[in-house]
């Protein structure tokens, strides 16, 4: 077990190095020279050489990335190139409004995705599982940012349900801050009321950012679920006398559970590409919106920050959801 | 006289040389047939195929598409001149999103061939040779997989520069290495099939085995997938539209008109609701027939509950 991590974190530093590399090779191999588009219209040849030199643009590709990565490995991302700001500090700024928008999410499509299956598969052609099955077909098709700006249009222009976006209103003060997620300081503050403005806040582009997500858990539990109920031993159960609910919730979903884990895994990544959507909609301050800002003016550190930051947070998940497997089969074995 | 006897001889032979082949075509048509939810995906494909095709000639305002501007007509709603309303120049909106489909379809298959000409042959490289080889390229491929294919698409775009070119090679580049690793896994285990065996015993050689034994072998999950990514491509593309970072306009592709649309809500709401409703049954209909097709095509899954 203790290998098995050992052997998996450093496969991940392998992918991690490979995936700098991968980035950082596609932002200098770019045909736009970002030193004159930083320079703007109007800059003569030195202020883009001095722009250059200082950002080392002039060096040689090798000695660039050597740079990169011995910043890297002290935690620096290097500096935007347009508002000179250090990238570490901008990605303190925007990252814990992005985790708090995944975790969210990921965890309401967890846990209705697992109960939806479960529902759908236990009432099998009914008008529940009907109504679940037509809303997993349609949830993995329906554009996301499209769902989005329908839902802003329906529950925030039309009936003033919803905010269209942001963390907080305007007025409300964020709570202070200790673990910098908005639901959870101002709960440890005790302060409700700002609570329930960032929950007010928080739940259409999470329901948005989960939808797909929640879509595919549903459909794969419930088909997994459907296979499990079907086996010997689930008939067995049933005819010692154990109870339906003991049965479906304890033996039946543990073995449904697998499957439905490594979608959940596969879910997770592309709901951390999807925020960047989701952000852009609901104008949610968080690192998707830092990227895409960056990127539409080709200023390149923090997209390759954020890039690498969310690649990290994917590798992580997904060493979580293999030692997952062991803790729902112990027949796993880990080498 | 003489060319129409050999024509017909040959097509009688074809016949007979494929006669397995097309009953199993028939079959897989015949399996799919009976499931009501594949029969649909089947028909909006099938309907997305004909607006692409006959695009041009069932708009009603073709300079529209090359972004004509009639303010006098800005932001008229839906009505019979204006199916699907106008835009915020006055554009007619449902030829627009006519001519929408056209563009997302070759966007659809300009990705999936380019990802299936580089990750088919690096899936059956690796498979097959195995060894350092094997390592090598499934290494590459997870670091490719290992970031979200937005975001790394994202990333690609931004140093390329915006534009739906651009947009096409980025996901191109993020799609490839799903192809390496469906073919490298299937691979893997026809290697060890007895046939394989077989033919390897009887002296044929690498390439033989490969593109008469393996290949053939692997066409089944690649449809499958196929069918399953020209929606999901479809879908990506209007992704980098939506964020500025893909089609411009006034290209018409979904993405980017929904972009436009979006900053004409609420009054306005015609402008974002009918491209994005192209979307939805586009994709829809590609993973509902990818669905239907994996559970004929593919043996393992066939008959089961599903």
């Amino acid at each position: 077990m203790k290998r098995f991590i050992l052997k998996r974190l450093a496969l991940m530093i392998v992918t991690l190095i490979g995936l700098s590399v991968v980035v950082f090779i596609v932002s200098r191999v770019a045909p736009g020279d970002p030193a004159k588009l930083a320079a703007g219209p109007d800059a003569t040849e030195e202020m883009v050489q001095v722009i250059r030199e200082e950002f080392g643009l002039d060096r040689p590709l090798v000695i660039q990335y050597t740079i990169y990565m011995k910043g890297l490995i002290q935690g620096d991302f290097g500096r935007s190139i347009r508002t000179r700001h250090l990238v570490w500090d901008d990605l303190k700024n925007f990252m814990p409004a992005t985790f708090e928008l995944v975790f969210v999410s990921i965890s309401f499509s967890i846990l209705f995705g697992i109960l939806f299956g479960i529902l759908s598969a236990v009432y099998r052609d009914t008008w529940m599982d009907h109504v679940i099955r037509f809303f997993t077909i349609t949830g993995v098709a329906v554009p996301m940012f499209w769902l989005g700006i329908m839902l802003q249009l329906l529950f925030s222009a039309k009936v003033h349900l919803f905010p269209l976006g942001g963390r907080l209103d305007t007025m409300v003060l964020p709570p202070p801050a200790r673990t910098h997620f908005f639901l959870i300081d101002s709960l440890l503050a005790g302060d409700w009321g700002t609570f329930a403005n960032g929950f007010h806040h928080i739940l259409l582009p999470a329901f948005v950012l989960s939808f797909p997500a929640l879509a595919s858990i549903t459909r794969i539990n419930r088909a997994e679920m459907l296979e499990v109920l079907h086996k010997d031993f689930v008939l067995n159960e049933k005819a010692q006398g154990i109870s339906d609910r003991l049965i479906i919730f304890k033996y039946a979903l543990k073995n449904a559970l697998i499957p439905t884990l490594s979608m959940i895994g596969l879910r997770y990544g592309w709901m951390l590409g999807g925020t960047i959507l989701v952000e852009t909609v609901f104008n949610w301050p968080g690192i998707g919106n830092y990227a895409v800002g960056a990127a539409v003016y080709s200023d390149f550190q923090p997209v390759m920050a954020v890039t690498i930051i969310l690649g990290l947070n994917f590798m992580i998940a997904n060493l979580l959801v293999d030692l997952g497997y062991g803790f729902l089969d112990p027949r796993v074995k880990y080498e | 006289m003489h060319s129409g006897i050999s024509m017909a001889s040959t097509w009688n032979r074809w016949k007979k040389e494929r006669e397995s082949q097309i009953r199993d075509l028939a079959l897989t048509f015949y399996t799919l047939r009976r499931s009501p939810l594949s029969v649909i995906g089947l028909t909006l494909v099938g309907l997305f195929l004909l607006v692409a095709l006959i695009g041009p000639w069932i708009i009603t305002h073709p300079g529209d598409i090359k972004g004509a501007v009639h303010i006098d007509q800005k932001l008229k709603p839906p009505s019979r001149a204006h199916l699907f309303g106008t835009d915020e120049v006055g554009r007619d909106m449902y030829s627009r999103v006519v001519m929408g489909t056209r563009l997302s379809l070759q966007i659809g298959l300009i990705i999936i061939f380019v990802a299936m000409g580089i990750g088919v042959p690096l899936g059956i490289l690796a498979g097959y040779t195995g060894g350092w080889v094997n390592h090598l390229i499934m290494r590459i491929t997870d670091i490719f997989l290992s970031v979200p294919g937005l975001l790394l698409a994202l990333a690609i775009v931004g140093a390329l520069g915006p534009g739906i070119k651009n947009a096409m090679v980025a996901l191109s580049i993020v799609w490839w290495p799903g192809y390496v690793r469906l073919i490298q896994a299937k691979t893997l285990a026809l290697r060890e099939e007895a046939f394989i065996e077989a033919a390897r015993s009887v002296g044929a050689s690498k390439l033989r085995i490969i593109f008469s034994h393996i290949l053939p072998n692997c066409t089944s999950p690649i449809i499958v997938k196929a069918s399953m990514d020209m929606g999901m491509a479809i879908l990506f593309a209007a992704n980098l539209g939506f964020i500025g970072v893909g089609a411009q306009p006034p290209v018409p592709e979904w993405g980017s008109m929904i972009s436009t649309g979006r900053n004409y809500l609420p009054d306005f709401w015609w402008m974002a609701t009918f491209p994005g409703l192209a979307i939805l049954v586009t994709v829809l209909g590609f993973n509902l027939l990818g669905d239907g097709l994996r559970d004929v095509l593919d043996p393992q899954s066939r008959g089961q509950i599903r």
